[in-house]
């Protein structure tokens, strides 16, 4: 009798399977999988094209020079397309799942539901464009002439991974809102439309309710410029970085916790 | 025409079921816009007291981005062109081509009804933020100047939905539109004037968007209400956005009676 295969196998070969679906579903459209590639890459240009306008007309912002800013909408388009790879089509998904009652077979299959709801989808895409983000930011490290060191490259990486974290958590929890209400994916769409302020230097905000909210209730102005700030050698105390994996801690614990009611909640829409 | 009230009334009935779609919609997008003036707050800040900007005070930027959300909120499409690709590709064309109605008459009635209900939702929001910002928001010199904005304007709502339309019209041809509409509004959001002034762009970059609708489609009336386009500026630029307007409205006309004949009524 073989042996049962350990937890963590089981999960990886299921979700080995979700990418070969996601591989398959791509590749059957293979114009429109290049297209979407083409328009992620127009708006992260056309963002750059805004920085270099920008500074025709000044030659900083706040302590932020042009090619650090450069470096920060390259960080925070990698962060966003990763993110993106990810969980972003399934967090949107998931209102249809409930509202079709689809989430019923989510939920039969013998494997934990947030699971297979956060991760059913691949974008195989947004990781070509996370990759021309990461091409653009060692150009702008270039022109700096910046030379990180080693600790300061995964420190870095992994306040990006925090991140990432920190986006997941909360839009999923937002998702959640499905649950209770059918129009919550206007609220998803909504919060994709606040990563724009993601990539704004963080020294245009002085302090206020807005930087408040944005830094402490929805952490916008945190997830790109704390891992920018660690590679530029601008960071001047370590409450920022703390900051935010404390808040990554908190946002999970607390998606969890709701995605936890809600599911009690649900009622099957269609049966 | 009668029925064509018909289908305004009915487009504002389906629409305000959309209502809080539209109310996140409109107060979401202001969080972005608001990100934008603090960054140029943060710019004229080290520039000093009367710092400009390629002729902009910070108060005449900051109006510039008042009257964009505006103007965005009276004339920009919405769902419009997602529901006409559906609309080919999943064959509901066809009772339109068994009634005597007219398919573009029919969604320009229901362009203006969903305007009408998002101005109706979208005023309590935009207007609290340029109730917040009113010490920057400036009135045009006079009546005139208001009457050109305002004939301008209507003709910026007619550019948007035709320009859309026309584009969703392309879901004759291919089977997934949304790149394509992505990629022109792209276009359309730098080059329209969404993100920056067009007039601080050094000057050979901005003839040649001159050569392109897309200014047409927001900057062109914004400038007037500035007063920043007069005399025979003003003139030459309406006659062009008059050019587009009919120009699009021509290629509209043509890419349906072309579309028709492609058109095999898939599930209908």
């Amino acid at each position: 009798m073989p042996s049962r295969p350990s937890n963590l196998r089981r999960y990886l070969s299921v979700y080995l399977a979700l990418w070969r679906n996601s591989i398959i579903r791509e590749m059957g459209f293979k114009a429109n999988f290049l297209l979407w590639i083409v328009v992620e890459g127009l708006w992260f240009v056309l963002q750059l094209g805004f920085v270099g306008v920008l500074y025709l007309h000044t030659d900083r912002i706040g302590d932020w020079t042009k090619w650090q800013v450069v470096m920060l909408i390259g960080a925070g388009h990698c962060i966003q397309q990763v993110f993106q790879a990810f969980f972003l089509v399934n967090c949107s998904n998931l209102s249809e799942l409930i509202r079709t009652g689809k989430m019923d077979f989510m939920m039969l299959m013998p494997i934990n539901t947030r699971f297979l709801v956060s991760l059913r989808q691949v974008d195989l895409g947004a990781f070509v464009n996370a990759g021309s983000a990461v091409g653009v930011m060692v150009y702008a490290g270039m022109q700096l002439g910046l030379s990180p060191t080693l600790g300061q490259m995964a420190g870095a990486a992994f306040l990006g991974v925090t991140a990432i974290f920190i986006h997941y958590a909360l839009m999923f929890l937002l998702a959640t809102a499905s649950f209770w209400t059918v129009k919550a994916q206007g609220i998803v769409w909504g919060y994709y439309n606040l990563f724009n302020i993601s990539r704004l230097p963080d020294s245009a905000f002085r302090a206020g309710w807005f930087r408040n909210v944005f830094t402490f209730v929805l952490p916008m102005i945190l997830v790109a410029n704390v891992p920018v700030k660690v590679l530029i050698d601008k960071m001047r105390s370590p409450w920022e970085p703390l900051l935010l994996v404390a808040m990554a801690v908190v946002a999970m614990a607390a998606s969890e916790a709701v995605w936890r009611i809600s599911l009690r909640r649900y009622t099957s829409a269609s049966s | 025409m009668a029925k064509y009230w018909h289908v305004i009334l009915i487009g504002m009935q389906n629409t305000l079921s959309y209502r809080v779609n539209f109310l996140f919609r409109a107060l979401f997008s202001l969080v972005p816009l608001m990100g934008t003036i603090y960054l140029w707050r943060r710019i004229y800040e080290d520039k000093g007291e009367d710092g400009e900007v390629a002729g902009y005070t910070l108060a005449a930027m900051t109006s510039y981005y008042l009257l964009v959300t505006v103007v965005d909120a009276l004339t920009a499409v919405n769902e419009d062109d997602w529901q006409i690709a559906a609309d080919i590709k999943d064959g509901n064309i066809s009772q339109f081509l068994l009634k005597p109605i007219d398919y573009l008459s029919y969604r320009f009635c229901l362009f203006l009804s969903g305007r009408l209900i998002y101005m109706m939702v979208a005023i309590v929001p935009v207007g609290l933020f340029i109730w917040s910002l009113r010490s920057y928001f400036v009135v045009p010199s006079d009546a005139a100047t208001f009457g050109w904005f305002v004939l301008s304007m209507v003709m910026t709502a007619l550019l948007q939905f035709l320009m859309s339309y026309t584009m969703a019209l392309l879901a004759f041809w291919v089977l997934e539109v949304s790149t394509f509409i992505f990629i022109v509004f792209a276009f359309e959001y730098i080059a329209g004037g969404h993100l920056f002034p067009l007039n601080i762009l050094p000057p050979l970059v901005q003839r040649v968007l001159e050569l392109t609708p897309f200014p047409y489609q927001l900057f062109f009336p914004v400038s007037i209400y500035l007063g920043q386009t007069t005399g025979d500026a003003l003139t030459r630029g309406l006659v062009i956005q008059a050019f587009w307007t009919v120009g699009f409205y021509g290629i509209a006309r043509f890419a349906w009676s072309r579309g028709i004949k492609k058109y095999s009524a898939v599930g209908g």
